[in-house]
């Protein structure tokens, strides 16, 4: 019975993930499939057990893991993670798992098929991460709070939130994904994740009236500054578009706003 | 504030500063202060591309253009007929808070026509600086331009507020400053540099010794050259380019290919294509000196004066050098790892760290991506496959040439070659 596939589901957190990597050293499973529960499986020779969050188990995987690797690493762990890829869980597992086991950081051993995966992910999500922290676009509303709505690639809000944290330090703000449903909300002491239905993936503007007096005209001037910054005999639009791929323009002010 | 007349403004003015193409916004971190606004990060954001392709990171825009000099490579020349704005000191601030709370730009950078005298031009660009960092706490990147000819109290106390520094030299050669911009005196450029080197050095010295010595001029001093106006080859540009990184601790030098925009017999005629290609391999061989630990004696010389625009400059150098190869990816050290064709640092780092764990062969090599098509013909790995053909370093660059659709082959024209000759 050893070699029947176990598939481990879990509710989507990391420590839910971690929480499955105790499971295998605890029932020392050789072949498994870490996926999250709301996914379909349907293999026929496997049972599905459902692993339960312990923060406490978690906490005891990760731990041990930090003492063995450095902070870049963990980042890329993390990163990785928060690609939500499909099956990234099983390739950050038997990383984890080779590090617990072998007492040792491989990650820079980048003639491994897998280590090399992560390193990938882990960039490609580094730079949707990049790219939020620079399209972002807040507008002010009547109550001072400035709103940004996104719709980034992968789960990102908890990488950039630092950024915004630390860089928009005296005025209120809320960026919301509107593809995962939730927000980060900063209110001049904390930040804190909000989950509401202000906008949905089909509504995902402020309406005029909830705008602050002179936003729009912020708005065009910004829109103004982008075009008078264009040099004609230049013109790139290839490059242009390998910068800004057009999934991201419907959130950018200087590319939606008319000017006139 | 009338949003007509500022939009106006900000339109003539933006237009007129969009010919510096520094954009950089890194190399200086300032942390947020007493829950000020703003930081910079020390790498750097770009907002928002131009369409073609430029990166947008600062609100860039000229105090004024209105100038008492006659350049001629330049827009804002007084002989030129244009219309012409200046800014309010307030209306600037206003502009860079206002776009920074959005989340459109990383801060500011302010040049200026010269009015009336460097120092009076000078000390406006002071005083927004100073107004944005001592009345609205901001703590993003602040640019400013130093006017040539401004007095030393002035630079000292714009060190004092802003990120970074500069001068445009514009003009490679100091025959071609004489004979295109007459009104300017090459002392007057040097004399800023010089006092904000030697500001940068004094900061330095006595922040070992005291903490609380506040920052100047963190992220240093740049400088930019304007490409193909003055009909200099690329061996004067990059002699000229190392002589400033070296004498004034430059930052970086920019090079901006030049973008006709008058009649005047000195300058190329106004159908001329903006030499992008050779712009682009000037930035290669900069990137070349700085960090793949070339001397620029190796890629240009009396012999080399100008850069071949079909091939990268490393490859250049590589085909003029095959004695030096093929380099055994598993053995040679870093130095030699940075000098293989179509290998960038990011993959010398990759190899050096997966050969402790195993000998790399071709597979690993592609998965780690190293840009085969170049780099095959230049080293040996872990197989017994690799290419052995006695070629002369004419017939490879063909063959290598044949394997690179080149991204730049549309810029190839006519009017290129005039300059690459
Ligand atoms: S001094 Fe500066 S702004 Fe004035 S014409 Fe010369 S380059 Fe242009």
């Amino acid at each position: 019975m050893k070699d029947v596939k176990t598939i481990l589901q879990y509710d989507e957190s990391f420590d839910g993930f971690l929480s499955c990597i105790f499971y295998i050293f605890e029932y020392k499973l050789s072949v498994y499939d870490i996926t999250p529960l709301r996914s379909e499986t349907t293999e026929l020779f496997a049972s599905t057990t459902q692993v339960f969050t312990n923060p406490e188990k978690s906490k005891r995987v990760w731990d041990k893991f930090c003492e063995l690797t450095d902070k870049k690493v963990q980042a890329k762990v993390l990163k990785a993670f928060l690609s939500e890829i499909k099956g990234v869980e099983n390739t950050l597992g038997y990383f984890i798992k080779k590090v617990l086991t072998e007492q040792k950081d491989f990650s820079i051993d980048y003639g491994d098929a897998e280590v090399l995966k992560i390193q990938q992910v882990a960039k490609m999500v580094h730079r949707e991460k990049h790219r939020m922290e620079a399209f972002i676009r807040f507008q002010k509303t009547k109550d001072d709070l400035y709103v940004a709505t996104i719709e980034p690639d992968f789960n990102v809000l908890p990488l950039i939130l630092k950024h915004f944290e630390s860089r928009y330090a005296d005025q209120k703000w809320l960026i919301f994904d509107v593809k995962r449903n939730y927000g980060i909300f900063y209110d001049l002491q904390k930040v804190e994740t909000i989950t509401a239905d202000f906008f949905t993936i089909s509504n995902t503007k402020i309406a005029m009236e909830h705008l602050a007096e002179g936003e729009l005209d912020f708005q065009k001037l910004w829109a103004t500054y982008f075009s008078s910054v264009n040099i004609k005999s230049r013109k790139n639009n290839k490059l242009h578009l390998q910068h800004i791929p057009r999934r991201y323009w419907k959130y950018l002010t200087e590319k939606t706003i008319p000017l006139q | 504030m009338s949003f007509d007349r500022i939009q106006e403004k900000l339109a003539i003015l933006a237009d007129a500063a969009k010919y510096d193409v520094s954009c950089a916004s890194s190399g200086s971190t300032r942390k947020n202060k007493d829950k000020g606004l703003g930081n910079s990060t020390g790498s750097g954001i770009c907002h928002s591309y131009t369409e073609d392709g430029r990166c947008v990171s600062l609100l860039k825009i000229l105090m004024t253009n209105h100038c008492i000099f006659d350049c001629a490579y330049c827009v804002t020349r007084k002989s030129n007929d244009i219309k012409r704005a200046a800014f309010k000191i307030q209306e600037v601030v206003d502009l860079t808070i206002n776009f920074y709370r959005r989340n459109y730009i990383e801060g500011l950078f302010l040049s200026s026509g010269i009015f009336k005298n460097a120092d009076f031009t000078m000390e406006r660009l002071v005083q927004v600086a100073k107004k944005l960092r001592l009345e609205e706490n901001f703590n993003g990147y602040i640019h400013l331009k130093s006017i040539p000819g401004a007095s030393d109290e002035l630079m000292r106390e714009a060190g004092l507020y802003a990120d970074r520094l500069s001068v445009n030299i514009e003009i490679p050669t100091v025959s071609g400053l004489k004979l295109l911009a007459p009104d300017k005196n090459f002392k007057d450029f040097i004399k800023p540099m010089e006092k904000v080197k030697n500001e940068i050095i004094q900061y330095q010295q006595e922040k070992k010794l005291i903490k609380s010595t506040p920052k100047y001029a963190p992220a240093g001093q740049s400088t930019q050259m304007i490409i193909g106006a003055a009909g200099e080859s690329d061996k004067d540009i990059m002699y000229s380019a190392t002589y400033y990184y070296k004498k004034y601790n430059m930052r970086r030098v920019y090079y901006s290919g030049y973008i006709p925009i008058s009649s005047d017999t000195r300058l190329p005629s106004l159908d001329t294509e903006v030499p992008v290609l050779r712009e682009n391999r000037l930035y290669q061989t900069d990137w070349l000196l700085r960090f793949y630990g070339f001397s620029v004696n190796e890629l240009l010389n009396d012999t080399h004066q100008n850069l071949d625009l079909q091939i990268d400059p490393k490859l250049g150098w590589a085909l003029r050098n095959l004695q030096e190869f093929p380099v055994d990816i598993n053995k040679a050290d870093k130095r030699m790892l940075a000098r293989i064709p179509g290998i960038g640092m990011q993959s010398v780092h990759k190899i050096i760290n997966a050969r402790r764990f195993r000998k790399l062969n071709w597979e690993h090599l592609k998965a780690i991506g190293i840009s085969m098509n170049r780099a095959t013909y230049f080293i040996t790995c872990d197989s017994r496959e690799f290419y052995t053909k006695d070629l002369t370093a004419d017939q490879l660059k063909y063959k290598i040439l044949q394997n690179i659709k080149s991204k730049y082959q549309k810029h190839f024209s006519p009017q290129l070659s005039l300059f690459a000759s």
